[in-house]
């Protein structure tokens, strides 16, 4: 579903990417780990076609970047710690604008489907500046996935959420991963991440340093399984 | 989910409009425009010396700073709401060409300052007794210039807006670029308000067509670019 290559990126005579190798398949829920500035950000927005790949090849649902972004788009959602939404508009009518970008056919029952999915149904005519930042994150999670995108990408949707909230957030991430849609999301939270993820990738100095499932740490837990990485 | 794509109309439809909706809710926009006009206005009345011969020179002059500066103020308001909340990514993420949010924010920026100038302009009239802009020549000139100014202005702002100094950066980028459409109109308004022949505004008329036209077929192509990272 996502096959990345030697992938490369420079901001000016900065490397922050240094020949990467990447491959989820189908179904697949990766956490993409590693400390500030390792460049987490920076590969999940080339995935997302916001940033061009200096070298390299990236695919992502079997079309490349940059040469088919708009057909990758189509098939891709992103959330990040912006909920990338219009708080002078309700929160129906920011799914609304989404929808329309995204050419959807029948955009009210997919509407009301999606606010059903975020437990927003009852706040669907509330303008979003009213909404406590988890209700953001979760419409944005709403926002996502509206055209029902094959690949989800979550760049530290955690960011600025208290406790309740978080947890609410567990939930849709869960119903977003049980539709069998592939998933990368980045975080810090680790605990977060050994719960819902099913692979855990390290990136550091600019290449995945490591990758892993539960079976290889199944005698001890993420944050170790991590700091050998960050050490290695 | 198959979802076919956009077509690039509804497209642009959809970003003018939602751009609309927000507007008319919040009015943050249009009334900082609004509010700024006016004064503009009031305080060329007071500082002109304005006798009936001064006042038809200066008629185009005053109106066409007074909207140059109001659409910079509304230009960058509405490139910054984009950029603030990261709403440009989500703009961006669309499976649509990005040419396509050119035309959706420049054709709801021009609306903005169509509204704008279609109060200044009744107040001008009665602030400065001068009656001889309700001409549709007049309106036409408004009309063709705030479009050039609009779209290289919504092309710059998309620049300026990845900056700190964005607020600063627009106009300097701006008026210099736009001045070529801000001759043009006043020249060819202000020969409308002195009731020239239509041959003598012929020349800088066909000159705002062209920047018109170049503004906007140039911006199409490097909106992309600019907006990419």
């Amino acid at each position: 579903m996502i096959e990345v290559k030697k992938l490369v990126k420079r901001f000016g005579l900065k490397t922050i990417l240094k020949g990467l190798d990447f491959i989820v398949q189908p179904g697949e829920f990766v956490a993409l780990l590693g400390p500030n500035g390792a460049g987490k950000t920076t590969f999940l927005r080339i995935l997302a076609s916001l940033s061009r790949p200096s070298l390299g090849s990236v695919k992502v649902a079997g079309y490349s970047l940059p040469n088919e972004s708009a057909k990758v788009r189509a098939r891709l959602g992103v959330v990040s710690h912006m909920p990338l939404l219009y708080p002078d508009l309700t929160a129906e009518e920011n799914l609304q604008f989404y929808a329309r970008m995204y050419g959807l056919q029948d955009q009210a029952s997919r509407i009301t489907e999606v606010l059903g999915m975020v437990g927003l149904e009852a706040r669907r005519k509330d303008l979003v500046r009213t909404f406590s930042r988890g209700m953001q994150q979760r419409l944005a999670i709403g926002r996502a996935i509206i055209h029902d995108p094959e690949v989800v990408l979550f760049d530290e949707p955690y960011t600025g959420l208290d406790q309740d909230a978080s947890e609410m957030l567990d939930e849709v991430l869960r119903s977003v991963a049980a539709k069998g849609r592939t998933v990368v999301m980045t975080s810090h939270d680790l605990a977060r991440a050994e719960d819902l993820a099913t692979r855990f990738d390290v990136l550091t100095r600019g290449v995945i340093s490591t990758s892993g499932t539960r079976e290889d740490f199944k005698n001890s837990n993420l944050l170790d399984f991590y700091k050998k990485a960050l050490e290695a | 989910m198959n979802t076919p794509a956009p077509s690039f109309f509804k497209a642009v439809f959809a970003i003018a409009h939602k751009d609309l909706a927000a507007e008319f809710r919040s009015r943050e926009l249009l009334s900082a425009m609004l509010v700024f006009s006016m004064l503009v206005i009031l305080i060329f009345n007071f500082a002109l010396e304005l006798d009936v011969k001064v006042r038809q020179s200066v008629t185009a002059g005053v109106l066409w700073t007074t909207f140059a500066f109001a659409g910079t103020l509304g230009l960058n308001r509405s490139m910054a709401v984009e950029k603030d909340r990261g709403c440009m990514d989500g703009l961006l993420l669309a499976p649509v060409d990005r040419s396509a949010i050119f035309f959706g924010k420049a054709i709801s920026n021009l609306a903005f300052m169509l509204v704008v100038e279609a109060i200044v302009i009744p107040l001008y009239a009665m602030l400065y007794n001068e009656t001889r802009i309700f001409q549709w020549e007049f309106l036409g000139v408004l009309l063709l210039g705030s479009i050039g100014y609009i779209s290289v202005g919504t092309l710059l702002s998309a620049m300026s807006v990845q900056t700190r100094t964005r607020d600063v950066l627009l106009p300097i980028l701006l008026f210099p670029v736009a001045v070529p459409v801000l001759l043009a109109s006043v020249k060819a308004s202000g020969g409308i308000v002195a009731g020239l022949p239509f041959e003598e505004i012929l020349a800088p008329l066909n000159l705002l067509i062209v920047y018109d036209v170049i503004f906007l077929a140039t911006s199409f192509m490097i909106f992309d670019y600019v907006v990419e990272e």
